[in-house]
């Protein structure tokens, strides 16, 4: 098996706001192996973008607060270090890209110095190398006459453009891991494939570990390795990406894929999951999916249940999990 | 969104499931309001002040100019606490009035100016700012170049002019000519308001039902636009009363026997060296209030800016 | 930049225009007889009122009366004293003085502002910020006169730590008081805007992107978010200069620096009508002006203004 990279152990994150605490990140784990693509999937509100920032370091304190946990990268806990050092692994090992490229560019500088920066501040690259390579770096990502646009501001480009120079400053330390927090949601759909597209043959070219954040089933189907599925800010569910299309492990999982259509099954018609997202300054007892669960028993609304390995390579945090695998479709 | 996560998770937080609703969003700045001392402390001195200009009767039993007499001109107060300084807890002014009736009668003029000022701009902004965002098209080009050439007077220089050029006015004349530049501002952003508003949704479901231009502006427009607008207004009758004691000072605006804060500086401006609480007592009671308007307009600010919070 | 730069200057013209039109009416084409509300209650010898109302052009039809006095305007014609003292002169004689000023309280505006400003934005809500705050609102609310005599009584009277009034010590010591005085409530602003601005935009997507590259923290600041963050005080310095322009009239005054405003001071203590007039004229179109260069230097500032 090889190296693992990234571990996230038990993970909390809280919100203090104005005398309430909401609980964005519950006990979050997962790992990331060299080479891997891992998919993490939730609503908006399951905190996996919360999650990421609190990976990359990222979160304003206050109002966010890592309350908890672990975050290691081969095997050093990033969250026990000055901000001094964690500065270092920062684009160096883990970089980061956004949903909106537009607002996460700096509007006033030219894209080649944003790329640029990256090699003049952690290798001490001369300015004139830096730039070379930033233009290098626009060719990779295929930006077409790169040399030229390198000279251009943000704002005139367009979507799926932007999110290539991001792609392109992300890539320019050559990071061991990339997290890409909804990298395709802000673009059209046919831009969102040649986005994909791309990400994928990166990863492939440079063996990155790739951490794929969405709420979009369809977008991982393709790319992704393995899949977490995550709900109230914790993981209910970790699979093959295949086998987890195939036999879902957790009935969240199963509400998720009953309520989109897909292509490979024909499906009477969709069901939606039952209730609203539940409210993070009050997660209910127990499981936090018991209230829309379809299969929830009176244990459920005491007792949590934890992540456990329920068949080989495959965990899920339902106490009937069993079942839910073995039930017919 | 760029940050869809944590923006849910403020919007549960705050507890305003709707921002966007302008009723949540007054209810909840009124929540953070009144739990604030500076809110409060602000609101009694602009009430005393208040009082003391619409009641003047209340604080002292003279009127404005009554009594004086030059040979008890510049008697300093025998005490600097008020209440044990006997006749003249303030002392006596330079034609030797009781400088406390004076000082008293003297918040008058600043507060009805500076109300009547924002008053008259509102009215100014409201009219040229909606007829200039509905419409559009060439009011909008007229209206919005008249407010640029104003704009480009500002509102001390251009009332200096005014005023030097019609040298025999009251107090009409002094808000006509601070009304006359304070306008622009507000109605830039009146128009702003009444273009957003008029391409939100639900403005644009009432058209679709048939409603017709007059409906519309009235039931749709106007009361979610002004609201903003009306609080800048309000927030900053602090700096029109601030510019109006600066034209009594300069000597442009009220003349004698007019009794204003501004006035008085001006009498005192050549004798403070001798007699420093002529300066002090207008210009205490003149920043204290100014100050009064600007910390409630700071505290409201941050109210209904849940962001800053 | 440069299409930028022209626009701007073409939508100069008409503002040009409107205000010294809009003076010019106000002034000598309403109802009455300008001259003798220029005059105020003096008497006015024949003599005079007819060379005034000559050099005003007041014999002919309006618009070419306008016309005349905005050629006049051009050729630093800014009208004429009551004893025939030329405008245009007094204007020249006077500047270097205003000019000193002004740049003595841009400095404090710009250094002990945007300092102040940066200081308390980063540590929102801390003590700093709070006391950056309070002191500001303070230095806002006190009336420019106000403060100057109160600067004047203490600072320089009683404690003696500058002087009292006039230039002979020339620049900086007999600017540095009136200099703070004139630029106190403008400080005030530059620190609020700037801590505003700067709280604001530390928590925009991009300074997100510039940490997550591994920046350090000075440079997220410095160059990150300052620079996003001087947009809007730029923008502010060219209102900036009406309130300056204004007190200047109250702090050349007070401390006798014989500059513009100290000539405009003198005209309202004796109701010399057409110097006020003439000096606020040319106050007007520097101020448009400014705002112009500012607009400019806005465009400098920010690419989507400049490629817009």
């Amino acid at each position: 098996m090889a190296e693992t990279l990234l571990e996230v152990e038990g993970l909390y994150v809280e919100f203090r706001l104005r005398g309430r605490t909401v609980h964005a990140v519950n006990g979050l784990s997962y790992e990331l192996r060299a080479g891997e693509t891992l998919a993490i999937l939730g609503e908006s509100g399951s905190g996996k973008s919360v999650a990421a920032q609190a990976v990359m370091g990222i979160l304003d304190t206050p109002p966010a607060y890592v309350t908890r946990g672990a975050v290691r990268f081969r095997g050093t806990d990033l969250l026990g270090l000055p901000e001094r050092r964690r500065r270092a692994y920062r684009g160096a090992n883990i970089a980061m890209i956004f949903q909106d490229a537009l607002s996460a560019l700096n509007p006033v500088h030219r894209v080649g110095h944003q790329i640029a920066e990256m090699l003049r501040v952690h290798r001490g690259m001369p300015r004139s190398a830096a730039r070379a390579r930033a233009v290098e770096l626009m060719d990779r990502v295929r930006i077409p006459s790169a040399a030229d646009r390198a000279d251009d501001y943000p704002h005139q480009f367009s979507g799926g453009m932007r999110q290539r120079v991001m792609i392109a400053m992300a890539l320019a330390l050559d990071p061991d891991v990339l997290i890409a927090d909804e990298p395709t949601t802000a673009l059209d759909v046919t831009v969102q494939a040649q986005i994909m597209k791309l990400l994928a043959e990166l990863q492939d070219e440079l063996s990155m570990g790739l951490i794929l954040i969405t709420h979009d089933l369809g977008v991982v189907a393709d790319v992704a390795d393995r899949i977490t599925v995550m709900y109230a800010g914790r993981a209910v569910e970790e699979a093959p990406v295949g086998e987890l299309y195939e036999r879902p492990g957790h009935p969240y999982t199963q509400g998720l894929l009953a309520s989109v259509p897909r292509v490979d099954r024909r499906t009477a018609a969709l069901t939606p999951i039952a209730g609203a997202p539940p409210n993070l300054s009050a997660i209910p007892s127990g499981c936090p999916f018991h209230p829309r669960c379809p299969r929830a028993r009176d244990r459920c609304a005491t007792e949590v249940p934890a992540l456990r390995t329920v068949r080989p390579e495959r965990s899920s945090a339902c106490h009937y999990a069993e079942e839910v695998l073995d039930a017919r479709r | 969104m760029a940050e869809p996560d944590i923006a849910d998770v403020t919007a549960e937080a705050t507890a305003a499931a709707d921002v966007g609703a302008p009723a949540s969003l007054w209810r909840d700045a009124w929540g953070d309001l009144y739990r604030r001392p500076i809110f409060w402390i602000s609101m009694v001195i602009m009430l005393v002040m208040s009082a003391m200009a619409a009641f003047p009767s209340l604080f002292t039993s003279l009127g404005a100019n009554e009594h004086c007499d030059v040979r008890f001109a510049k008697q300093p107060p025998t005490s600097w606490n008020p209440f044990a300084a006997g006749d003249h807890p303030f002392g006596t002014d330079v034609h030797g009035c009781d400088y406390y009736a004076q000082v008293v009668h003297g918040t008058r003029a600043p507060i009805v100016i500076g109300f009547s000022v924002t008053l008259l701009s509102l009215a100014i902004a409201v009219t040229l700012g909606s007829l200039s965002g509905f419409y559009g098209r060439w009011p909008d080009a007229l209206i919005s170049r008249i407010t640029d050439v104003f704009f480009g007077l500002p509102l001390l220089l251009g009332a200096l002019v005014v005023l030097t050029a019609f040298p025999a006015h009251g107090i009409g004349g002094v808000v006509l000519a601070l009304g006359l530049f304070w306008w622009t501002t507000m109605t830039r952003l009146m128009r702003g308001q009444v273009i957003a508003v008029r391409n939100a949704d639900y403005v644009q479901a009432a058209r679709m039902l048939g409603a017709g231009d007059v409906r519309i502006m009235a039931r749709h427009i106007l009361p979610n636009a002004i609201a903003p607008i009306f609080v800048f207004a309000m927030l900053n009758v602090g700096v029109v009363i601030g510019s109006e004691s600066t034209l009594d000072f300069l000597g442009v605006g009220l003349q004698y026997p007019s009794v204003s804060w501004g006035l008085q500086l001006r009498e005192a401006q050549d004798v403070f060296v001798d007699y420093p609480y002529l300066l002090a007592y207008p210009a205490v009671l003149l920043t204290v209030t100014v100050l009064s308007f600007l910390l409630l307009g700071d505290a409201v600010r941050d109210a209904l800016d849940p962001r800053m919070r | 930049m440069w299409r930028y730069a022209a626009r701007r200057l073409l939508q100069m013209v008409p503002v040009l225009l409107g205000t010294t039109f809009f003076i010019y009416v106000l002034v000598f084409a309403l109802p009455g007889d300008p001259i003798r509300a220029l005059a105020g209650e003096k008497p006015l010898p024949e003599s005079v009122y007819q060379t005034l109302r000559h050099h005003y052009h007041l014999d002919d039809p309006l618009l070419v009366q306008y016309g005349k006095y905005l050629l006049g305007l051009f050729h630093g014609d800014f009208g004429q004293t009551f004893n025939g003292q030329d405008v245009g002169q007094l204007i020249a004689d006077s500047w270097t003085i205003t000019a000193q000023l002004a740049v003595t309280a841009w400095i404090f505006e710009l250094v002990i502002g945007m300092t102040l400003g940066v200081w308390a934005g980063l540590r929102r809500g801390g003590l700093v910020d709070t006391t950056v705050l309070g002191g500001t609102t303070i230095a806002i609310a006190i009336p420019t006169f106000v403060l100057a005599y109160s600067a004047q009584l203490v600072l320089a009277l009683h404690l003696g730590w500058f002087p009292t009034a006039g230039t002979d010590e020339g620049w900086p010591m007999s600017y540095v008081l009136p200099g703070l005085v004139v630029a106190a409530a403008n400080l005030g602003y530059v620190a609020r805007l700037t801590r505003t601005t700067l709280a604001e935009n530390m928590r925009a997507d991009y300074v997100r992107t510039a940490v997550s590259k591994g920046l350090p923290y000075r440079r997220v600041v410095v160059r990150h978010t300052l620079r996003n963050s001087l947009i809007p005080v730029v923008t502010f310095l060219g209102t900036e200069i009406g309130y300056f322009m204004a007190g200047s009239i109250i702090v050349e005054g007070i401390f006798n620096l014989p500059g513009i405003g100290h000539e405009i001071w003198l005209a309202l203590q004796i109701k010399e009508g057409p110097t006020i007039v003439g000096i606020v004229t040319f106050l007007v179109l520097i101020y448009l002006l400014a705002n112009l260069l500012v607009d400019l230097l806005y465009g400098v500032l920010d690419p989507r203004i400049r490629y817009g």
